[in-house]
């Protein structure tokens, strides 16, 4: 069979090697934007140790925040995603990169950009959180350091384009690979999606923060930063849904339920992405009702995906579990292979991402985000999604990708799912604590232990979450030690013996998966046209009365 | 499972996944049709596109020159705060028990928020733009509103308060 061949390709050294700096990369980012997790959560319940930080020049809670942002939400997801997506494109097609210079010039032109943002966020010069709203004023160096890590992004994107094309030319009439076509729509997605925030760097904060310009728009900034904001929360997303779908019913000794199931979640994420960043700005001025109503409607349709993603996922899980011997309505569960820390950790990162769905359909309720906006429950939100469905899922993809690129085993087991479950309690504990916050109106982004108004009812919510941050910063650390000393241990697997690349075989033969769900060109064309009705107004009527007298100003 | 070629072209999903398909999207409609009663038939509506001030010359000029509550009558109001590093001006406002309040809010320098607590008065606070949402006070007693967005080093700081008195003479 045409998989067999497939997996069968040996990925070269200096591939694997390109890989594994990908890694290294994300999870250095990771490791020191992750000491300031904890910092924050026992700021919130008054023990304020930022003061020890004064001498080097960390002592400001804020500059903590934007650095825990910046590393932890788009560094560690942004360096990974694309090491594990040129893994999943050469593995998938079994063939290397068609251009791997081009790929190389697209990692260090993110490594570069990483340096230049980073530079004035430590100097202080760049305070301005992960959104960096207008009129808020940060360094030229962080804009243009952030926008040579999307576009260094876009080149290894290419590469990935080109080795398809070829692919398909000497592969004409095969559907393409799941994992493939999935990593490519990721891509695309990512590609059309970071369109805004360009924009918004370009034209407004770029040329403000350079001095050619007086000043900014910044609610047209802000629609600019949305039109890319929701989508990134998919590009962090869909990575981790291309190993539960085509890799995790593999390891859990099973197949994939449905192929084309799979392939049409994909594209409906393609499609409904963008066209819902109004859902952040349900209370912003500036916007009619109607087009946030729109928006809404559309967030909704983008749910749609995830359930259908909720249901293959578990249906193939079912499939495995029952394989090896599970039985009962629910009992099957406990038949999955828990031992395995690469299941374990994507069954966990599943279990908090069902909270983090739940919690999203709530955002997305155009009046009842009344309650939650800016407050504590959407970092809440936000941990069981970036930091636990795409998170965790990574660290169950790191415990065979590092062995995979470095030929060395995984030190150990046993530490790797002591980082799954003390990720899963800290992070029940951390967001529940969170969720009640928001709802009781504690605001986010706010050292509340200096706040004059935090009343006595949020105390025990806030000692709760800062002891659910404790536990979550022990799991980082330790994955940190697991992978660290994977990667830089002297023992080698020995020779005949090594890590499988998990690629999932689905239930149905994939060549009987309809042609058009194999196909670019409609739905992306659907993409554009959607994108364009859903934003086109409103964009058009936003740009046409900007007024950019906002000057930019220090935090 | 229907193997025949003309099966093919479809999606060939499994009857349960078929159900679980139609369930999805009911649910999903059941939420929109809910909040769409909510929100255009008993109120609970969001701000929309109001007006827009320069945020150089917005303190200097009226409404916001004065910025503070006017009394419209019949137990209507509506209240004008300037939001700035950090502070609101008024940063306490007062009202009688039953008072509708329509706050207009805007910003001379960064963003703020502008969140009025147990209410559903949860605004962005944006330069350049003016955010606007009314909500009636039933219950007497202090309602702090707070900045909910991050906008320089003394955010944490940034509240104000309605007072909403009980009727004279009453208990």
């Amino acid at each position: 069979m045409v998989l067999r061949e497939r997996t069968d390709y040996e990925v070269t050294r200096e591939d694997r090697r390109f890989v594994g700096a990908h890694l290294f990369v994300a999870i250095v980012a990771l490791s020191v934007g992750s000491l300031f997790g904890p910092l924050q959560a026992f700021e919130w319940s008054g023990l304020d140790l930022y003061g020890l930080l004064e001498p080097i020049g960390l002592g400001d809670y804020y500059k903590g925040l934007t650095i825990h942002g910046v590393l932890n939400a788009l560094v560690w997801t942004t360096f990974f995603i694309t090491g594990f997506l040129t893994i999943v494109i050469i593995k998938g097609l079994g063939r290397p990169l068609r251009y791997p210079k081009l790929n190389r010039i697209g990692f260090w032109t993110m490594v570069i950009g990483l340096v230049m943002a980073a530079i004035p966020i430590l100097m202080g010069a760049a305070t301005v959180l992960y959104t960096f709203y207008p009129p808020l004023e940060a360094s030229w160096a962080f804009y243009l350091g952030l926008t040579l890590v999307v576009v260094g992004s876009w080149i290894e994107g290419y590469g990935f384009y080109f080795t398809m094309a070829e692919w398909r030319k000497d592969n004409p009439g095969t559907r393409s690979p799941f994992i493939v076509l999935a990593a490519l729509i990721t891509m695309v997605m990512w590609q059309i999606a970071t369109l805004g925030v360009a924009v918004e760097i370009l034209t407004m904060l770029l040329p403000a923060a350079l001095g050619i310009t007086a000043g900014t728009d910044p609610e047209l900034g802000r629609t600019f930063f949305w039109f890319t904001g929701h989508p990134l929360v998919y590009f962090w997303l869909l990575p981790a849904y291309v190993s539960w779908y085509g890799m995790l019913p593999a390891q859990a000794g099973g197949k994939l339920f449905s192929d084309s199931l799979a392939r049409l979640a994909f594209w409906l994420f393609l499609l409904l992405s963008i066209p819902v960043g109004f859902h952040h700005q349900f209370v912003d001025p500036g916007i009619p009702i109607g087009w946030k109503y729109v928006h809404a409607a559309l967030t909704y349709g983008v749910a749609f995906p995830s359930l259908l993603t909720l249901f293959t996922v578990v249906a193939s899980l079912e499939y495995a579990a029952r394989k090896r011997g599970g039985k009962g309505l629910l009992g099957w569960i406990r038949a999955l292979p828990w031992g395995n820390p690469v299941v374990s950790a994507q069954l966990l990162a599943g279990i908090l991402f069902m909270f983090g769905g739940i919690g999203g359909i709530t955002n997305a309720s155009y009046n009842v985000n009344l309650v939650v906006h800016n407050t504590a429950w959407i970092p809440g939100h936000f941990h069981l999604t970036v930091a636990s469905a795409v998170t965790l899922s990574f660290f169950g993809v790191s415990y065979w990708l590092i062995p995979y690129v470095t030929g060395k085993p995984l030190w150990t087991t046993r530490w790797a799912s002591f980082v799954n479950w003390t990720w899963f309690i800290g992070m029940l504990i951390f967001s529940n604590a969170m969720h009640v916050l928001g709802l009781l109106g504690a605001p986010r982004r706010t050292p509340l232990g200096e706040a004059p108004y935090v009343p006595e009812e949020w105390s025990g919510h806030l000692f709760r979450m800062s002891v659910g941050g404790a536990i979550l910063f022990v799991g980082v650390v330790a994955f940190v030690v697991v992978a660290a000393r994977t990667a830089f241990q002297k023992s080698r697997f020995a020779e005949g013996e090594g890590v499988e690349f998990p690629i999932a075989e689905s239930i149905h033969d994939p060549q009987d998966t309809p042609e058009w769900l194999d196909r670019f060109k409609p739905w992306i064309i659907g993409t554009i046209v959607l994108v364009a009705l859903a934003y086109g107004p409103q964009l058009i009527e936003q740009i046409g009365n900007a007024a950019y007298n906002s000057p930019l100003i220090s935090p | 499972m229907n193997d025949s070629p003309a099966a093919r072209k479809g999606l060939g999903a499994d009857p349960y996944e078929r159900r679980w398909m139609i369930v999805s999207l009911v649910l999903l409609i059941a939420f929109m049709v809910t909040v769409t009663i909510a929100g255009f038939a008993l109120g609970f509506q969001v701000p929309g596109d109001e007006s827009r001030v320069d945020p150089r010359t917005v303190a200097d000029s009226p409404p916001w020159s004065e910025p503070g509550l006017r009394d419209l009558g019949n137990g209507e109001y509506v209240a004008y705060v300037l939001s700035r590093q950090y502070l609101y001006d008024p940063n306490t406002i007062t009202v009688p028990v039953g008072a509708t309040v329509t706050f207009y809010v805007t910003s001379t320098d960064v963003q703020h928020g502008f969140k009025l607590q147990d209410t559903n008065v949860n605004m962005q606070v944006v330069p350049g733009e003016v955010s606007k949402l009314t909500v009636e006070f039933d219950e007497p007693g202090e309602y702090k509103y707070i900045c909910n967005e991050f906008c320089g080093i003394g955010h944490a700081a940034m509240f104000g308060r309605v007072i909403v008195e009980a009727e004279a003479g009453g208990s």
